[in-house]
């Protein structure tokens, strides 16, 4: 069951396209998150949702119904902003209470709900205390509360986290998530960070320039990006440019940075075809020169940089052909060494079928 | 000083202690004189309350280039002395004035109304002199206002007048009271805009002052007047700090 069905919404402002041909089924009960970039329409998609504007074309479902130019106050949704937006001069109790005492709820009733909705955020002794007195977090979980009492169809996350520190960031995603189930509400975030956006999702919608590139699971857009920027923007990707030699329904032939290689074909590619190999850097290996007795298929390097990060090294290489490449190590018990030093010759390797290949015109 | 001292004969005040002048200030005429001034100057404030709110609330929307012209308006009429101004009030309102000519005109009276020398030509006087001074702190407060606010409570449902009377009359109200103070001291004060536009009855304090000093010559008595006044104005304001001790910044 689809709760919003946005079909072939496009938004101008003032001739320039904001978000074009947007086409997106959001399900019953799912936690959505909308990735990109500042600038790439994510804020406006969700501003169409909860009705602050109005789409240049393009039609907006909600539950079944068209709800396209209905005013924000008249939809069954409530929006968490990323200032939080709290009531300066009410206290926590009449922020929460405001929707409720909007709709002309009875007393008791308002009272009943809020207290149940500060209880849900942990905020219920803070009832009487005015927004300036709270911190970062607690303006966040009122701000939540203040949304979810009113029992929203779908609740909007404007980039909520993006003012908090990084603990805290990671606390409140484990809160949202565990909110959203408990509640039963369908969640939708917009966020620029990709960590928060996969950590959070049931599904990733990501977007640029006003597009939709892909959507799918945290998974399926780490491990299989339809296109180079998809690949870019979540996480880390060492990209290496290529033609095809010879290709076969099964098997591509190819050269990647002067070592030939032979990859399954998983993409009908045909022989002369540019290609992109992806590789994200926790796949590749990185072995000291002493440590390897056969070195096939290996890339000879130099280590330029060393970033230690706790649990894993991340190391900059340069490869004989002048190409810089990003390789993430872990502390595990194959490898608990792990001292590499700037200027030290290695060897790296990746398990073929590991890589994702993208033709150069993908989108 | 001079309050309390006993208007003399030849000379301008004699030195004689006395508090004699302060007890006179409680006279009914007096008292009468203060509560009109009070009741005049209120409907003023309110009356400029109304009209500036709504002008503020746009200027302070407008696109950021225009707002700057808009604002100009209200401050171009400062070039001119305002007792100018006021003469020009009375060229509007006069019996065969501007005003009068244009209702007849309008078929909407048929016989000239009496304007000048009215209360309501006083009113109208303070209104338009004083207007500038309500709008510009509104206009600061409604500039600051944001928009995140409003866009907030209609998210949770509010309708247009909810939002105005729960969010952005709350959230502009120092602005509201310093344009309000800004009207009502000098609408209590204002004494040749009475003397132009109103009628030997609309004697207002800035008047009784004015007379004091000037017609009667009863120096100790004027004085005693304005310290009176002072006195009433410096306790609106320190009610206003209490109030608002955090906002100052306003004033």
């Amino acid at each position: 069951m689809n709760i919003i069905e946005l079909k072939g919404v496009s938004k101008y402002y003032h001739e320039h396209p904001v978000l074009q041909d947007i086409h997106l089924e959001v399900k019953k009960c799912e936690f959505l998150t909308v990735l990109g970039p500042s600038g790439c329409g994510k804020t406006t998609l969700l501003r169409l949702i909860s009705g602050f504007e109005v789409p240049s074309s393009g039609v907006i479902l909600m539950n079944g119904e068209d709800v396209t130019g209905l005013p924000p106050h008249l939809r069954h949704v409530n929006t968490v902003f990323q200032s939080y937006a709290l009531f300066p001069h009410m206290n926590v109790f009449d922020n929460v209470a405001f929707g409720l005492r909007c709709k002309r709820l009875p007393k008791q009733d308002i009272e009943d709900r809020v207290r149940e909705a500060l209880r849900m955020v942990k905020l219920d002794d803070f009832m009487m205390r005015k927004p300036h007195q709270l911190s970062g977090g607690q303006q966040q979980r009122i701000a939540i509360a203040r949304a979810v009492v009113n029992q929203p169809l779908v609740l909007l996350l404007d980039e909520p986290l993006s003012s908090l520190d990084y603990r805290l960031r990671k606390t409140m995603q484990m809160e949202l998530k565990q909110l959203q189930a408990q509640l039963g509400i369908t969640f939708i975030l917009v966020t620029h960070d990709q960590e928060e956006a996969l950590s959070t999702a049931d599904r990733v919608v990501i977007m640029n320039h006003g597009f939709i590139e892909q959507v799918g699971t945290p998974r399926e857009v780490y491990e299989e990006p339809r296109n180079l920027h998809v690949a870019q923007f979540v996480g880390e990707v060492n990209i290496f440019n290529t033609i095809v030699f010879q290709a076969d329904p099964e098997y591509l032939q190819v050269e990647i940075e002067g070592m030939p290689f032979k990859l399954k074909n998983t993409g009908k590619f045909t022989a002369d075809q540019k290609l992109y190999i992806l590789l994200r850097p926790e796949d590749l290996e990185v072995w000291g020169i002493n440590e390897v007795q056969n070195p096939e298929n290996m890339y000879s390097a130099t280590v330029l940089q060393v970033i230690y990060k706790g649990s894993t090294v991340d190391l900059i290489l340069k490869l004989k052909t002048g190409t810089q490449i990003l390789a993430t190590q872990f502390f595990n018990e194959d490898d608990e060494k792990l001292d590499f030093r700037p200027g030290e010759s290695v060897l790296v390797y990746w398990r073929t079928g590991w890589e994702v290949i993208l033709s150069d015109d993908a989108r | 000083m001079t309050s309390i001292l006993v208007q003399g004969d030849n000379e301008l005040m004699r030195l004689q202690l006395t508090m004699d002048n302060y007890l006179h200030l409680f006279n009914s005429h007096y008292v009468r004189v203060f509560l009109r001034s009070f009741i005049l100057a209120g409907i003023c404030t309110f009356g400029c309350l109304v009209l500036a709110y709504p002008f503020s609330y746009c200027i302070a929307r407008l696109p950021e280039q225009y707002k700057g012209i808009g604002l100009l308006f209200v401050i171009i009429p400062f070039w001119t002395s305002s007792l100018i101004r006021s003469y020009a009030i009375v060229a509007i309102l006069k019996t065969h004035g501007i005003m009068n000519t244009f209702l007849m005109w309008a078929g909407i009276i048929c016989a000239p109304v009496q304007l000048m020398y009215t209360n309501t030509a006083t009113l109208i006087g303070l209104i338009y002199t004083l207007l500038p001074l309500m709008i510009l702190p509104l206009y600061v407060s409604i500039e600051k206002l944001d928009v995140q606010f409003i866009d907030a409570a209609r998210d949770l449902g509010a309708k247009k007048y909810q939002v105005f009377f729960n969010i952005i009359l709350p959230l502009t109200l120092p602005g509201v009271l310093a344009g309000c103070l800004l009207v009502f001291l000098p609408a209590m004060t204002l004494f040749y805009i009475p003397d132009l536009l109103g009628s030997a009855k609309t004697i207002l304090v800035g008047n009784i002052i004015q007379n004091q000093f000037l017609a009667a010559r009863d120096w100790p008595m004027g004085a005693t007047i304005s310290v009176a006044l002072t006195l009433l104005m410096g306790i609106i304001l320190f009610v206003y700090w209490r109030c608002y001790p955090s906002r100052q910044e306003l004033l």
